[in-house]
């Protein structure tokens, strides 16, 4: 793997006392989309933020691009955009000149051609004179992301970037990932959803109160956390599960009445399933599907690590 | 580990101090009508009031017209309370609206922050103090005998106080905490620092006493510059005012080497 970002031993506990991090330990591939995922308070933004120097690590050591971050925070830094997960924006300032500010900041001379670029890229160029008060939530969070990427950063981090922020924002910002990962940034991002994850990352890390509790290729973590199950309500209760239908993986509940199937995104057939039943004549009165929560894959997680 | 070559960044980030001079400054120009007429009717004022008012019942002091007289101790005044709250608003914003996390993840060191920072409220103060000068200029006659000496203070006690602004400003947890240390030290301690006498006219032990007020010390050093006198001696002021700048200094770097207040 080639490594452009290290935490080696990372922990933090705030001057409140509270332990928002337990020792972690994690190597990023360059070029590769991370996703963070973990509830509210899992330690998300604090570790983002003690690789991009806002938080002190209470231990450990971070690595960019082969410099340490806090030695030579300057080569280190300076590789990195970050969008917060607050909208924290400079309300005053046009959204051009808070742009070209972030790249100066991080130590570059003036590009008018990317920042166009740039601005174009998040539809913001026809809003570049507007003041950013007098912009919309969902455009002050483009303007973050312009702002991060305002110094061309290989490694990008996205705090949640898909809160409070509408589907065609979101398809844009999906857009966005694809295009900067296809130029060769390397992306982590942190999320609450499985869905944000499975769409965007190529890796998955999972971590709660404060511990990572895996990290796997999405494809693997899918597989194993991404179960669905599908409630068929029978019009006529039955006592087994006919033969025909054993190419699914169904059960029955309520004593016989409802159908229960489970499945993952790899192994999904429901209109295979649906079609057999209408050939066998089972009649249903209704369809329910439901998605492992967040919260069940963490016990469930939690437990397995538990037993191993 | 990786194997790529990346490449080290250069020294000092000019871009970035650059970008933070070039910010604060802007802040200014926006609202440049206020920054520029707000000094000159307040200095007119004093004119009217201590100029005109007291002026009449004291002609002179140690030869030099009461109006003239007083024009070091108002600009002295106005620097010290402009640098501080510029300076200190400069690096308090940001930490209140959060866009202090730009700041703290870009390739900036703590120096270069400050540099960009104060050199911005101490440009502003710079500014500020010649234009009261100006104004000045325009009630009583203004000889200023050593020039050089005069913009030598103006500059330091400028940055001096900027500097200590950008401390309020880090230290601050909130606005009224940010106008706590100008309202109840400096201006209080700009008044009693013979701003508008010399402490010459002041009865014992009130003389002494102020001899403790390192203002005095300032703006007896700017008097010097303009009139070739002051309370005390020329070495001493610059020595005072050098020994705060010493001591600001020296706090701004144990706060960034401890993260306090700006980091958690
Ligand atoms: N400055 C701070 N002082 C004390 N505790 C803090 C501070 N910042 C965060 N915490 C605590 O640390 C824990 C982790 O917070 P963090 O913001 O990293 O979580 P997160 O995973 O980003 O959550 P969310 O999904 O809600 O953004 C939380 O319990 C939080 O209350
Ligand atoms: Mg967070």
């Amino acid at each position: 793997m080639d490594t452009i970002l290290s935490i080696v031993g990372v922990s933090k506990t705030y001057a409140s006392g509270h332990r928002a991090l337990e020792p972690v330990d994690l190597d990023i591939a360059r070029g590769e989309i991370f996703a963070l995922l973990g509830p509210n308070g899992a330690g998300k933004t604090t570790l983002i933020s003690i690789i991009c120097g806002i938080v002190t690590p209470s231990t450990g050591t971070v690595t960019v691009l082969g410099h340490d971050a806090q030695k030579d925070f300057r080569s280190a830094r300076r590789a990195i955009g970050l969008v917060p997960q607050e909208l924290s924006v400079d309300m005053f300032e046009t959204v051009l000149a808070t742009v070209k500010f972030s790249r100066r900041l991080f130590g570059k001379g003036p590009n008018d051609a990317h920042i166009e670029q740039v601005l174009r890229d998040l539809s913001l160029w026809d809003k570049r004179d507007a003041k950013i008060r007098e912009l919309s939530g969902g455009m002050k969070r483009r303007v973050l992301i312009a702002k991060a990427l305002s110094h061309e950063p290989e490694i990008l981090f996205l705090d949640e970037p898909t809160a409070g922020v509408d589907v065609a924002l979101r398809r844009d910002m999906w857009k966005l990932v694809h295009k900067l990962r296809a130029a060769g940034t390397t992306i982590i991002l942190t999320t609450h959803y499985i869905e944000e994850a499975e769409e965007m990352a190529d890796r998955v890390g999972v971590i709660d109160k404060g511990r990572i509790i895996l990290v796997e290729r999405k494809a693997a973590l899918m597989k194993k956390l991404g179960k669905r199950r599908m409630l068929i309500a029978l019009q006529a209760p039955m006592t087994a599960v006919p033969a025909d239908l054993a190419a699914w993986n169904l059960a029955l509940e309520d004593e016989g009445a409802t159908l229960l199937y489970t499945f993952d995104s790899e192994n999904e057939d429901i209109p295979g399933l649906l079609a057999k039943l209408g050939t066998l004549g089972i009649g249903y009165r209704d369809l329910e599907t439901h998605k492992s929560s967040l919260e069940d894959i963490f016990v469930d997680l939690v437990e397995q690590k538990d037993a191993a | 580990m990786s194997t790529h070559a990346a490449t080290k960044a250069p020294a000092v980030n000019f871009h970035g101090i650059w970008a933070i001079y070039r910010f604060e400054m802007a802040r200014a120009l926006r609202t440049l009508w206020q920054s520029l007429v707000t000094p000159v009717i307040t200095t007119s004022l004093y004119f009217v009031v201590f100029g005109g008012a007291i002026g009449s019942k004291i002609s002179t002091v140690g030869g030099v017209g009461y109006g003239s007289f007083i024009v070091p101790g108002l600009i002295m005044l106005s620097l010290l309370t402009q640098s501080i709250s510029n300076a200190s608003i400069g690096i308090y914003f940001p930490k209140f609206t959060g866009t202090v996390y730009e700041l703290l993840s870009a390739p900036v060191s703590a120096m270069e922050m400050v540099i960009g920072y104060v050199g911005a409220a101490a440009t502003k103060s710079i500014v500020l103090g010649l234009i009261i000068l100006a104004t000045a200029s325009l009630f009583v006659p203004l000889s200023i005998v050593h020039p050089v000496a005069m913009l030598a203070f103006l500059v330091l006690t400028s940055i001096t106080f900027s500097l200590l602004g950008f401390i309020i400003g880090v230290w601050a947890n909130g606005f009224e905490q940010l106008n706590f240390i100008p309202a109840l030290l400096i201006t209080p301690l700009t008044f009693l620092g013979g701003a508008f006498y010399s402490i010459d006219m002041l009865p014992q032990p009130w003389r002494t006493v102020s001899l403790f007020n390192p203002v005095v010390y300032l703006v007896s050093g700017f008097r010097w510059a303009f009139f070739d006198k002051g309370d005390v001696s020329v070495g001493l002021s610059l020595g005072v005012t050098a020994l705060f700048l010493v001591v600001c200094l020296a706090v701004i770097s144990w706060i960034f080497k401890t993260g306090w207040r700006m980091k958690n």
